[in-house]
């Protein structure tokens, strides 16, 4: 899988689970947490929306990896490479 | 109506040593205790101020500066960078005579209400105890919450003083800040130089202000605390406490929480919900103890390292999180050096019984679980370090306080229910010094809390023969996610609001984490088409406006929403077919079609 298709991927989960943010418009190295006020649930349900898209199973110690887009991309590129 | 249970809840007892450890609790027994206890004796245990005086502040700070403990750290503040600051009760002192002074000098006035809307960070705890100083009332909203229940609350509230961040203003202040007249100040904590046009900066106001400041001399019945509260219907709820409120959350902190001047303690809650404030800033302050604030969000890995590095002795923490950490497997918990716990407490929901036992494999000690509400202001019923747990209740009254399971009778009074596990309504007997005084502007629903000298909890319980009460579940429609109760009338006012709602209804559905996540079910207006797109648009629309800690997490279309004849949606009904539960009664019911 391309760097280009996890991205797509993430960015079409976090749609999903947090409509009102802009995924044209979003910095790569934001917090999500801080920028958009993402809660735990929140990440929680991000992870779940992966492993059904990408089938990517993300243990509950490593949801701090997907606060990113940058550092979620990086994360899923090393779990699914 | 009272129904007997089918049957008894599973229990496996968990007995606690009869020898103590190192540190003896608190409380060495449960009943001897309730037996000699009197709320005079509590009042001893604080100093208060000349002339019958009584200010939260005093108890929390200045008193241990006095005694010559302000040396001691008062708070250890985590930022999410990793960066530690220690605050001792001298520093905090200072901190909040020079915060109380910047608010005088604004021309705050005792009893005008001093809004904050910041993360964990200690300009929040400077401006609560520094509001309350100055004889402030001082209200903490969750930083979370979206422009709509900042707004809503800070109306009802009629802020007059706003603490925050230029992030925060501007995205959930400044777009309706006209709006609200008795808001006369904004102060900004990170400003640098630049506040937003028609705020101050803080730090240039704390930098000409005098070190010193001669606390307020409320009385113990002078406004205080206002915690915001959901109900079934209309807004939220402006739950007021008073100065004399610290009475029980000194005393319940030292026998529910079992906390000693010398503990490291760890309240995870966020002040913007009242765990965070009784127990994350009052209590443990009035206590002496050094308390570890972590600006940071749940996260399993920094959770046990926080709890590892910083030597914490007692933690109260919450279901979900402890659920999250059951997820994320007991091994991160058994790599750590957690010897050091002595205490650990959750609030919140009901804890699980699954979650208590693996608490002890996992930490080798069991969390003890409690109950309370915004409106108690306190610990009411608890799991104590010296009594044996039944996994599943959620303990015994504290003493000073009555219980009792009762039925609202026809009309007016209640009636005692006596027989063991018998559901009824959980109340307790008004007059306990954190008892809420009133709902903000509305009289009517706060007498509609009591009746024959009891205050009526919503929340439905049962009382085993042995005298520990089990919950059971909300005698209304309120959800509770994560802890936080939500009103679906405030989510449900949110979503009528996009264009393409007609209809709304918003219950809670059972999740194993959160206990109930928030699930909208809409209706919508005859010119619109469901689809994915509109779906995601409209959960968006609730999000951006509520917040994530109160918007739904999942929307749903439906093409009717089951109603009574008066046409008052009826949200029981809808969950009951969500779940696949026995209807009830629906000869009231009729379905219109949209």
């Amino acid at each position: 899988m391309t760097v280009d298709e996890i991205k797509a991927a993430f960015l079409e989960a976090l749609n999903r689970v947090a409509p009102e943010i802009d995924v044209n418009d979003l910095d790569p190295i934001e917090d999500l947490r801080d920028a958009f006020d993402l809660d735990s649930m929140d990440i929680l349900n991000l992870t779940i929306e992966l492993h059904d898209t990408l089938g990517a199973d993300i243990p509950e110690a490593d949801v701090r990896k997907l606060t990113t887009m940058a550092s979620a991309i990086d994360y899923l590129e090393k779990l699914l490479g | 109506m009272t129904v007997p249970t089918k049957s008894f809840p599973s229990e496996e007892l968990i007995k606690k040593p009869s020898l103590f450890g190192a540190v003896p609790p608190n409380m060495r027994n449960y009943d001897n205790l309730c037996a000699s206890f009197c709320w005079e004796t509590a009042r001893n245990q604080i100093d208060g101020l000349s002339g019958g005086a009584l200010n939260i502040a005093h108890e929390a700070v200045d008193r241990h500066v006095l005694s010559g403990r302000g040396q001691h750290c008062a708070l250890r503040c985590l930022a999410k960078s990793g960066a530690c600051r220690d605050i001792s009760y001298t520093d905090l002192k200072r901190a909040t005579d020079r915060f109380a002074h910047v608010l005088a000098d604004l021309g705050a006035k005792p009893g005008d209400t001093v809004f904050s809307l910041l993360g964990r960070v200690p300009e929040l705890y400077i401006t609560a105890l520094g509001a309350l100083k100055a004889g402030a009332v001082f209200c903490p909203l969750f930083s979370a919450f979206g422009p709509e229940p900042v707004q809503s609350r800070m109306t009802i509230g009629k802020a007059k003083i706003l603490i925050t961040t230029t992030n925060y203003y501007q995205r959930k202040v400044a777009p309706w800040r006209t709006k609200l007249q008795s808001l006369q100040h904004v102060l900004i904590i990170d400003a640098h130089g630049a506040p937003p046009e028609g705020t101050l900066d803080l730090d240039v106001l704390l930098a000409s202000a005098p070190a010193v400041f001669e606390i307020v001399h409320t009385q113990p019945e002078d406004p205080a605390l206002l915690h915001f509260t959901s109900g079934t219907t209309g807004k939220p709820k402006g739950a007021l406490h008073v100065h004399e409120a610290v009475v029980a959350h000194h005393m319940t902190a030292r026998y529910a929480l079992d906390l000693h001047p010398d503990d490291i303690y760890w309240c995870t809650a966020d002040p913007g919900w009242v765990t965070g404030t009784s127990y994350g800033i009052v209590a443990p302050l009035t206590n002496g103890v050094t308390m570890i604030v972590d600006e940071a969000e749940f996260d399993p890995g920094r959770w046990y390292e926080i709890l590892e590095r910083e030597r914490v002795t007692v933690w109260y923490t919450a279901p979900t999180a402890i659920r999250m950490l059951m997820k994320a497997g007991p091994e991160l918990a058994q790599q750590r050096d957690l010897s050091r716990l002595r205490f650990m407490a959750s609030v919140g929901e009901p804890l699980n019984p699954e979650a208590i036992l693996w608490s002890k494999h996992a930490f080798g000690e069991p969390f003890h679980d409690n109950w309370w509400q915004t409106e108690t202001g306190g610990i009411m019923i608890a799991n104590y370090a010296v009594m044996d747990i039944k996994p599943g209740s959620m303990g015994k009254p504290l003493p000073g306080i009555t219980a009792a399971i009762v039925e609202r009778a026809n009309g007016e009074g209640v009636k005692i229910v006596n027989t063991p596990m018998m559901v009824g309504e959980l109340a307790l007997r008004a007059g306990w010094p954190s008892m809420f005084r009133g709902y903000l502007g509305e009289e009517t629903r706060y007498k509609a809390c009591f009746a024959d000298g009891w205050y009526l909890s919503g929340d439905l319980a049962m009382c085993d023969a042995d005298g520990y009460f089990w919950f059971v579940g909300r005698a209304d429609d309120v959800i509770k996610s994560a802890g936080h109760l939500i009103g679906p009338f405030e989510v449900e006012s949110t979503l009528l609001k996009h264009s393409a709602v007609a209809e709304a209804a918003v219950i809670g559905i059972p999740d194993e984490r959160a206990g109930e996540v928030v699930k909208a079910f809409v209706a919508l207006k005859p010119e619109y088409e469901a689809s994915e797109e509109l779906r995601r648009d409209i959960l968006g629309h609730a999000r951006k406006h509520l917040g994530p800690a109160v918007a739904p997490r999942t929307v749903a279309f439906a093409d009717d929403l089951p109603k009574t004849r008066s046409g008052k949606i009826m949200r029981r009904l809808l969950k009951a077919h969500e779940l696949g539960l026995p209807e009830g009664d629906t000869s009231t019911l009729e379905k219109m079609t949209s």
